[in-house]
C-alpha cells in the first residue's frame, strides 16, 4: 500500500509537472542556497588555513606596539625595533632558528619604459628562511653587499614580468625612487594570498640599502622568527615575550610595547571569520527553506480543494481517512524531496563553480547534504500535514458534490 | 449484533429509515421511515420526482451516509452506525458506485481508473492488471484501456465507471441516474451492459432513474415521493 501509495504520488506530481516544479521552487532555491554556501565557505577555510600553513605555522611576527592588529594606541610614542634588537633576540634563544628584520615601504620600480608600485622591503637572508622563499634564477645576497648596503636586489615574480616581459632580468639594472638597483635575482612564484594580495609583488634589497636610500632611517617594522622543528609554537611565543622585555626594558607590572603572533592564531581567525560569514548566509538560505515549505502547504492546500472531487471519488470506493491523508502526505513529502534533489544538484553545481571563480578547493560536505535532504522530507511532512487532514476529513458526499 | 426479531433473508434491509437533514424550522426529511428488502440478484429501479429523496436513499444503502433513525442490516450485518472507516471497508469490499457524472480520475488512463478500487483492496499489481482488464473487456472497453477519460464519449466514460464498479467483485451495484448525462441510444447501452451483469454474473442492482424506458430493464420499480416509498412493485419484465 505505501509503496502503491508512493508510486501513484509520483505520477500525480509529474501529471503537472510545471506546476509542480514551482511548488518546490522555493526548497529547490533554499537548499540550493545552503549546499553552495557551506561548500564554498568550507572551501575558503580550507584555504585560509593552508595559506597560513604555506606560510609557516611555525613563523612568528614581533611588531612594535600593542594590538598590531588593531592600529595601537594613538598618539602614544613607541619606540621602535632596530637591527640590534633582532639580533639580540635571535642570539638569545635556542628555540628561534633564524630571526629576520623587516622595514617596508611603498615605492615606484622603473625599468625602461616600463614602471610598476609595489613593496620594497629592506631585510637579509634570513628573511627568505623565515619565510621559506626559494631562488628561481640568479642569487641570494652576498655578505658584503649586506654589510655595506650595496644597491642590489631580488625581485618577485609579479614585479618581474610586468618590467621585463620575457627577457631575463638578472644583472638589469632597475630604479627604485632614485636608487639605480642591479637585480641580482628572481623569487619562485607563490600566488595570490588567501587575502587576495599578490605576494609576488615585491622587490627586496638588503636593509642597509633600504634605510639608507629609501627610508632615510634606521628603524625596523618587523622581526619574522622562524622557530626551530620540533619546537612548540607556543612556548616559543612565550620565551620571545620574555626576551624581548628583557630587551625592550620593560619593567615588572608593566605593559608590553610589542606584540608577538603567531600563523595558527591567524589562521584561527581567519577561519573564525569565514565560518561566522558562512553561518550567517547560510541561516539567511534557511529562511528561504521555511518559505519553500509554506509555498509546498498553500499549494497542497489549492490542491486538496481542486482534487476534492478524486478524494470523494476515492472515499466512496473504499478508501479509509488514512489512506488519502497518506496520499497527499506521501505526495508533499516526495515533492519537497524532489525539491530538495534539485537543490543539492544545483547547489554542488554553483558551489563547484563559485570554487573555480575563486580558486578555493571545492568541498561539498556530505553531512550537510544529508541535512539538506532530511529537512526537505521534514518541510514535506510538516507542511503537508495540515493539508492531508484537510484532505482526509471530507465527507465523502459532499465530497463527490463538489464541482 | 444481528436482530433477531427481525431477521429474513434479504440482502439489504432497511427498518423505519429516516434521514433528516437541518435542525429546528429549517428541518427536512429526506427520508421518512423507510421499510425496504432488497435481496441477493434482484435489479431494482427507484424513481420519483426530483428532492423525493432518492439520492439520499442510495447514500444510506451505499453506506455513504448515516441514518438519523431505523436499523439497516446488510448481509445480516447492523451497519447504519458503524464508524467512517468502517463504512469505508464495507464500501470497499461490498459496493460499487455508479454515478451519474461518471466520475472518473481526471489524466488517468481507464485502465488505472479501474484498477483503483482493487489498490485499495491490497490486490497485487498483475492480478490487479488482469482483473482491470477483464472488468473493462466485460463493458466492451478492452481497446479503449489506455485512453484518458477525456479521450473518451460519455458512453465510454460510464461504461469504465461501471468496470470500475465491478472490478472490485462487489456484492451490490449502485447506480444513481446513470444515464442523466447520456443520449437514449447511448443510455440504451449502459442498461444493456447493466443488465447482462444483473443476469450473467448474478449481481445485485440498485438503480435510480428519471426515465421509464430505463426502468423497464430492472424487475422490480420503487416509487418514491416525500422520503417514502409509495409504490414497490415488479415491472413487465419480472418472470
Ligand atoms: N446535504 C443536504 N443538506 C440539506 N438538505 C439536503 C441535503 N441533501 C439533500 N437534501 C434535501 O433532501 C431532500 C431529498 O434530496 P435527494 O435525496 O437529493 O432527492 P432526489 O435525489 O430524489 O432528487 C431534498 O429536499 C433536498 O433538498
Ligand atoms: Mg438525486
Amino acid at each position: 500500500m505505501l509503496w502503491e501509495t508512493v508510486r501513484l504520488a509520483v505520477q500525480a506530481i509529474f501529471r503537472n509537472a510545471l506546476r509542480s516544479f514551482l511548488t518546490v521552487l522555493g526548497i529547490v532555491i533554499g537548499v540550493g542556497a545552503v549546499i553552495a554556501m557551506v561548500t564554498v565557505g568550507q572551501g575558503s577555510t580550507e584555504q585560509v588555513t593552508a595559506d597560513v600553513e604555506k606560510l609557516g605555522t611555525n613563523m612568528l611576527m614581533v611588531m612594535p606596539g600593542q594590538d598590531a592588529m588593531e592600529g595601537g594606541p594613538v598618539g602614544t610614542a613607541i619606540q621602535l625595533f632596530d637591527i640590534r634588537m633582532n639580533d639580540l633576540l635571535e642570539e638569545e634563544l635556542s628555540v628561534i632558528d633564524v630571526s629576520a628584520p623587516l622595514s617596508m615601504g611603498r615605492a615606484r620600480a622603473v625599468f625602461g619604459n616600463e614602471n610598476r608600485r609595489t613593496d620594497v622591503v629592506g631585510t637579509d637572508n634570513r628573511y627568505f628562511t623565515a619565510a621559506q622563499w626559494e631562488v628561481e634564477r640568479g642569487r641570494l645576497f652576498d655578505v658584503t653587499e649586506l654589510q655595506s648596503g650595496k644597491p642590489v636586489c631580488v625581485i618577485g615574480e609579479t614585479v618581474r614580468e610586468d618590467l621585463f616581459g620575457t627577457s631575463d632580468p638578472v644583472g638589469e639594472e632597475i630604479r627604485i625612487q632614485n636608487l639605480s638597483c642591479e637585480v641580482i635575482g628572481l623569487l619562485k612564484s607563490k600566488g595570490a594570498s588567501t587575502f587576495g594580495s599578490d605576494q609576488d609583488d615585491f622587490v627586496i634589497m638588503p636593509i642597509r640599502t633600504f634605510q639608507r636610500r629609501i627610508a632615510g632611517n634606521t628603524d625596523v617594522s618587523m622581526f619574522i622568527v622562524s622557530v626551530r622543528d620540533g619546537v612548540d609554537t607556543e612556548r616559543a611565543k612565550t620565551q620571545v615575550e620574555a626576551v624581548m622585555r628583557d630587551i625592550r626594558r620593560i619593567g615588572r607590572g608593566e605593559e608590553d610595547d610589542f606584540t608577538v603572533m603567531d600563523m595558527k592564531q591567524l589562521a584561527t581567525m581567519l577561519s573564525g571569520i569565514t565560518g561566522i560569514l558562512t553561518g550567517l548566509l547560510s541561516a539567511v538560505a534557511a529562511v528561504s527553506l521555511l518559505v519553500g515549505g509554506i509555498g509546498i502547504m498553500n499549494i497542497m492546500l489549492v490542491s486538496v480543494t481542486e482534487r476534492t472531487r478524486e478524494i470523494g471519488i476515492r472515499l466512496a470506493i473504499g478508501a479509509q481517512a488514512w489512506q488519502v491523508l497518506l496520499q497527499f502526505l506521501v505526495e508533499a513529502i516526495i515533492l519537497s524531496l524532489f525539491g530538495g534533489l534539485i537543490g543539492i544538484v544545483i547547489g554542488l553545481g554553483m558551489g563547484l563553480l563559485g570554487a573555480n571563480m575563486l580558486s578555493i578547493p571545492f568541498r561539498p560536505d556530505p553531512q550537510i547534504v544529508l541535512l539538506a535532504f532530511a529537512f526537505s522530507a521534514a518541510v514535506g511532512v510538516i507542511f503537508g500535514f495540515f493539508p492531508a487532514r484537510r484532505a482526509a476529513r471530507l465527507n465523502p458526499i459532499d465530497a463527490l458534490r463538489r464541482e | 449484533m444481528v436482530d433477531q426479531t427481525d431477521k429474513s433473508d434479504a440482502l439489504i434491509q432497511l427498518r423505519n429509515i429516516s434521514r433528516v437533514y437541518g435542525m429546528g424550522e429549517a428541518q427536512v426529511k429526506a427520508l421518512d421511515g423507510i421499510n425496504l428488502d432488497i435481496h441477493k440478484g434482484e435489479f431494482v429501479a427507484i424513481m420519483g420526482p426530483s428532492g423525493s429523496g432518492k439520492s439520499t436513499a442510495m447514500n444510506v444503502v451505499g453506506c455513504l451516509d448515516v441514518p438519523t433513525d431505523g436499523t439497516y442490516h446488510f448481509n445480516g450485518v447492523e451497519v447504519a452506525h458503524l464508524t467512517q472507516d468502517q463504512r469505508a471497508l464495507l464500501r470497499r469490499h461490498y459496493l460499487g458506485f455508479i454515478f451519474q457524472g461518471y466520475n472518473l480520475l481526471p489524466r488517468t488512463s481507464a485502465l488505472q481508473n479501474v484498477e483503483l478500487p482493487l489498490i485499495y483492496k491490497g490486490m497485487g499489481r498483475a492480478e490487479r492488471h488482469a482483473a482491470a482488464t477483464d472488468a473493462l473487456a466485460k463493458v466492451g472497453l478492452a481497446h479503449r484501456a489506455h485512453h484518458d477519460p477525456s479521450e473518451l464519449s460519455g458512453g465510454q466514460q460510464q461504461r469504465v465507471a461501471i468496470a470500475r464498479a465491478l472490478a472490485g467483485n462487489p456484492e451490490v451495484i449502485l447506480a444513481d441516474e446513470p444515464t442523466g448525462n447520456l443520449d437514449t441510444k447511448l443510455s440504451a447501452e449502459i442498461m444493456e451492459v447493466l443488465q447482462r451483469l444483473n443476469e450473467d454474473e448474478g449481481l445485485t442492482i440498485v438503480m435510480v432513474t428519471h426515465e421509464a424506458d430505463m426502468a423497464a430493464f430492472a424487475q422490480r420499480l420503487i416509487w418514491m415521493v416525500d422520503g417514502q416509498i409509495e409504490r414497490d412493485s415488479p415491472t413487465s419484465k419480472a418472470a
